[in-house]
């Protein structure tokens, strides 16, 4: 880890503080058994700034004189709990009281608050805990052993003497104690050890525990401050038109209508379209429908999803670029092959609260405050549209309402947008760059279309023999500044999931057709797996069923490198009682999926629906994701996973007419709905293995549990999703 | 025009465009943040207000036409039920991005206050016009649950 000097890491920190002098921050403070006194909780805001200062024995954590401790939280918080995750971690090594304990987002600087596995400031890939696990533990251990230092000396006594409980550093010979802000100057003066020593697993008081989350109490008050809800003195709402297709261009624009309407400052084109600059979001929103914009479409994707469709199909009956191989497909005498095809749609990420970016620029300098997924990219691009330095480009990441994938864009999406509209205005003034729901229904950056072709092969004895599978898809690095994930030519994220099949098959291909369109592309929570988990679980299950063999016995005799794939798979199976009585109407089905070092198996219990479409009922998950920090978290993801992989398995499909998106809200762009949410009872494998992620894993298995299930129940394989349509 | 509304028992005058949604006017000029966009066609239920008691999607019903009523947001939401309900939410950790809960908030509440022992086909029916894409369901049913058993007590 990174430790810097007290007194260089003052300065950033008031640079930190500097930029979010109007009260952005956000501090939570977290109450535990406290979180019941009223007041115990709050989130700070509006001109107030978190209470930082004091002691900074590095880049993530400072305590106060009066005994707050403050975590930097290096990312951004949308639901999957790294704010509380993280404290966790410094309060564990720190042995603070959970109730003296604070969080907030660091600002952007890739050196001090790179993503270990990235080696760029930013949140994906379900990394937040695994990359920040021994990181957050040794800065929070750093702090203790300064702290103790601090009281050994000012006490007279060995520090081997000095114990720390509760947040409370004491001697027991001498009868004293003290707090951490008592001995936060002092502390601040000396330095940091190279290697704190951490303590062993079983230690640990807080790791593990259902420690209630920071964010809860500002979340259920209504005070939590997301992105739109930043009130700047003289702000303006901006709303941009975008073009009709996906490449099309503003070239003309006759604003006589728009300008009519009151509350409208200005019109501009830019590059990513029309720019409306008003007085509020309704003023906007009315001046931007009054807008007559001639396009340039002659550089734009104009194809419908039917013509895209046929192309895909026809590729994924082509070999593609290999990705992996062993053996050669079997044939010949005894050997039965059957052949699938899957067709999987572009699906919108939804987040409930839509892109937004609060953003001024003037006299060589920029702040800019959202919730902010990829802070290096974006930094650097603002900077690049801006004409700027990064280092003059300040973020503040506010909590979002959400994302999926949405909000980490490797070209910076709404952040150069948001740029290009402060550009044009060319005055200095604050503004809200604000998207509709329909902006993003219709705004692009899908998960990318899909055609998987699989064939398989089974010997006389009904062993699983070949398999042999092309993936038709979209690259999403491929052309942006994440180019460098391409391994051997292709996008790993088009064959994650496939590519590594976790079953005993002795002959296998994986090979992948990339596909050029028009249509932007973006990872879709779970990325990858989202469509390979559909495919190689149904197929797993359909080749074992042709082979005669229980979905879940036939799977455990095919996985005997991956343990741990069996023993989620195991419990799984144990928990739903695999096997036993099912209620009339209704089938079982299963999957096992690892994604993102994350091992998670699910058994879905299904009926008919009145409507034709699978209805889900009872969900079993087993997931093992290595040491579980908090467990209600873990918990609350796979629950959430489970919930939000089933509505777009079961609704959800973003389709083109001659390149222009047909659906434009959540009227036909559906969400998971209450009263389609089945029960769901999660069971978290016991480790010491160190964290894995859990904001994605959950999601994967969840489709083509119910499609498994479907077939017990129906005998017919859905190929195609959503499970209820005729879209695509 | 100009148009006086009561929200959380205080009038607030106020200059906005005649067909301004009442979300755009508490959001934008009231200045209160709880109450979320996230649709703009009543289709998700982040905009649900209160308005005498009843809850309604504040979206799309014009801030004029509400004019002499008592609004309530999930900041002045108050009583037995609301109480109930915010400290169930509270205690199972609902929220995950949070954006959605103020409305999920509100229509639970109204659930409470019309039909205090709601089975889970009432809360399926009540609360099937809040969309939240974290899908905190699960949890949401179950805070439900737990803050009607609470004020039966």
């Amino acid at each position: 880890m990174t430790i810097v000097s007290p007194s260089l890491d003052r300065r950033a920190l008031l640079r930190g503080a500097a930029a979010t002098g109007a009260g952005l921050v956000i501090g939570l403070q977290l109450p535990l058994q406290a979180r019941a006194q009223s007041g115990a909780a709050k989130v700070i805001s509006s001109g107030e700034a978190a209470p930082l200062g004091g002691f900074a024995p590095n880049a993530f954590i400072r305590i106060a004189p009066d005994n707050t401790v403050t975590v930097l939280i290096k990312h951004i918080e949308f639901g999957q709990g790294p704010y509380t995750g993280l404290a966790t971690l410094v309060a564990e090594e720190l042995d603070a009281d959970w109730a003296q304990m604070r969080a907030t987002a660091a600002p952007a600087d890739t050196a001090l608050y790179k993503n270990l596995a990235f080696g760029m400031q930013g949140t994906g890939g379900s990394t937040a805990m695994a990359n920040s696990y021994e990181q957050m533990r040794k800065a929070g251990a750093a702090a203790r052993a300064m702290l103790v230092e601090a009281a050994s000396k000012a006490w007279g006594v060995p520090a081997g003497e000095i114990t720390v409980e509760n947040g409370l550093i004491k001697h027991a010979g001498s009868n004293k104690s003290g707090t951490f802000g008592a001995f936060a100057d002092a502390a601040a003066k000396l330095t940091p050890p190279a290697e704190p020593k951490l303590k062993s697993p079983e230690q640990f008081k807080l790791i593990g525990t259902d420690l209630a989350k920071l964010d809860t109490d500002a979340k259920t008050n209504g005070q939590a401050i997301f992105t739109l809800d930043v009130m700047k003195p003289d702000m303006l709402t901006v709303l941009i038109a975008h073009p009709p297709r996906f490449g099309g261009v503003a070239t003309a624009v006759d604003e006589a209508d728009a300008r009519k309407v009151k509350g409208v400052e200005d019109i501009k084109i830019i590059p990513q379209g029309v720019a409306v600059y008003a007085r509020d979001f309704w003023s906007a929103k009315k001046a931007r429908d009054a807008l007559k914009i001639t396009w340039d479409e002659s550089k734009a994707e104009k194809r419908s999803s039917s013509e895209l469709l046929a192309l895909f199909r026809e590729a994924a009956k082509q070999p593609g670029k290999k990705s992996a191989e062993r053996g050669k497909m079997p044939s010949g005498d005894g050997i039965r092959t059957i052949e699938a095809e899957y067709v999987f749609p572009y699906l919108a990420h939804a987040p409930m609260e839509p892109l937004n970016c609060v953003i001024e620029y003037s006299d060589g300098a920029c702040s800019a405050w959202y919730g902010c997924q990829f802070p290096s990219i974006d930094q650097a691009a603002i900077a690049q549209v801006l004409g700027l330095k990064p280092e003059q480009v300040s973020i503040t990441t506010l909590l979002a309402g959400g994302s999926f994938g949405r909000r980490a864009t490797p070209n910076a999406d709404i952040a150069v947008e948001a740029a290009a509209a402060a550009k044009a205005y060319g005055r200095k003034r604050p503004l809200r760059v604000v998207w509709t729901r329909e902006d993003d229904i219709k705004g692009g950056r899908y998960r990318p279309m899909n055609v998987h072709r699989i064939k398989g092969a089974i010997d006389a004895s009904g062993n699983i023999v070949g398999w042999d599978e092309t993936i038709a898809g979209q690259s999403i690095v491929e052309g942006t500044p994440l180019a460098s994930m391409m391994k051997d030519g292709i996008d790993p994220t088009m064959v994650e999931g496939a590519e590594d099949l976790p079953y005993d098959i002795p002959n296998l291909r994986v090979g992948a057709a990339k596909m050029d369109v028009g249509v932007p592309v973006l990872w879709w929570r779970s990325v990858g797996h989202s469509v390979t988990g559909f495919s190689t679980e149904t197929f797993i299950d359909e080749l074992l069923t042709l082979a005669g063999k229980d979905p879940v016995e036939g799977r455990m005799a095919l996985l005997g490198k991956h343990p741990r794939h069996k023993a989620v798979l195991a419990e799984v199976a144990r928990m739903a009682d695999w096997g036993g009585k099912v209620p009339e109407g209704r089938a079982r089905g299963v999957a096992v999926h690892k994604s993102f070092n994350s091992y998670v198996a699910q058994i879905a219990e299904v009926s008919k629906g009145e409507d034709g479409v699978p209805r889900v009922l009872r969900v079993w998950c087993a997931v093992d994701c290595g040491l579980a920090v908090n467990p209600n978290v873990v918990k609350a993801q796979m629950e959430g996973g489970i919930g939000f992989g089933l509505g777009a398995v079961l609704h959800d499909a973003i389709t083109l007419d001659k390149g222009v998106v047909q659906q434009s809200n959540f009227d036909d762009y559906r969400s998971l709905r209450i009263h389609e949410m089945p029960e769901v009872i999660v069971s978290i494998i016991k480790s010491a293995e160190p964290p894995t992620g859990v904001g994605e894993p959950g999601v994967p298995p969840i489709g083509p549990a119910v499609a498994n299930a479907w077939a017990k129940l129906t005998g017919t394989r859905l190929r195609q999703l959503p499970l209820s349509a005729k879209a695509v | 025009m100009q148009l006086t509304l009561n929200v959380n028992g205080k009038d607030h005058a106020l200059d906005v465009e005649d067909d301004m949604p009442l979300l755009w006017a508490i959001r934008e000029h009231v200045k209160l943040t709880g109450t979320k966009f996230g649709c703009g066609v009543a289709q998700c239920g982040a905009c649900t207000v209160m308005v005498d008691g009843q809850p309604v999607r504040s979206c799309v019903t014009p801030a004029a036409d509400v004019k002499g009523g008592r609004i309530v947001t999930i900041e002045g939401l108050d009583g037995p039920e609301a109480r109930a309900v915010q400290d169930a939410w509270r205690a199972i950790d609902v929220p995950q991005c949070g954006y959605c809960q103020s409305g999920q908030i509100m229509s639970a509440v109204a659930l409470l206050a019309e039909n205090p022992k709601p089975t889970d086909a009432d809360i399926d029916a009540a609360m099937t016009g809040n969309i939240c894409r974290c899908a905190t369901y699960v949890r949401i049913r179950q805070a439900i649950k737990d803050a009607a058993g609470k004020l039966k007590e």
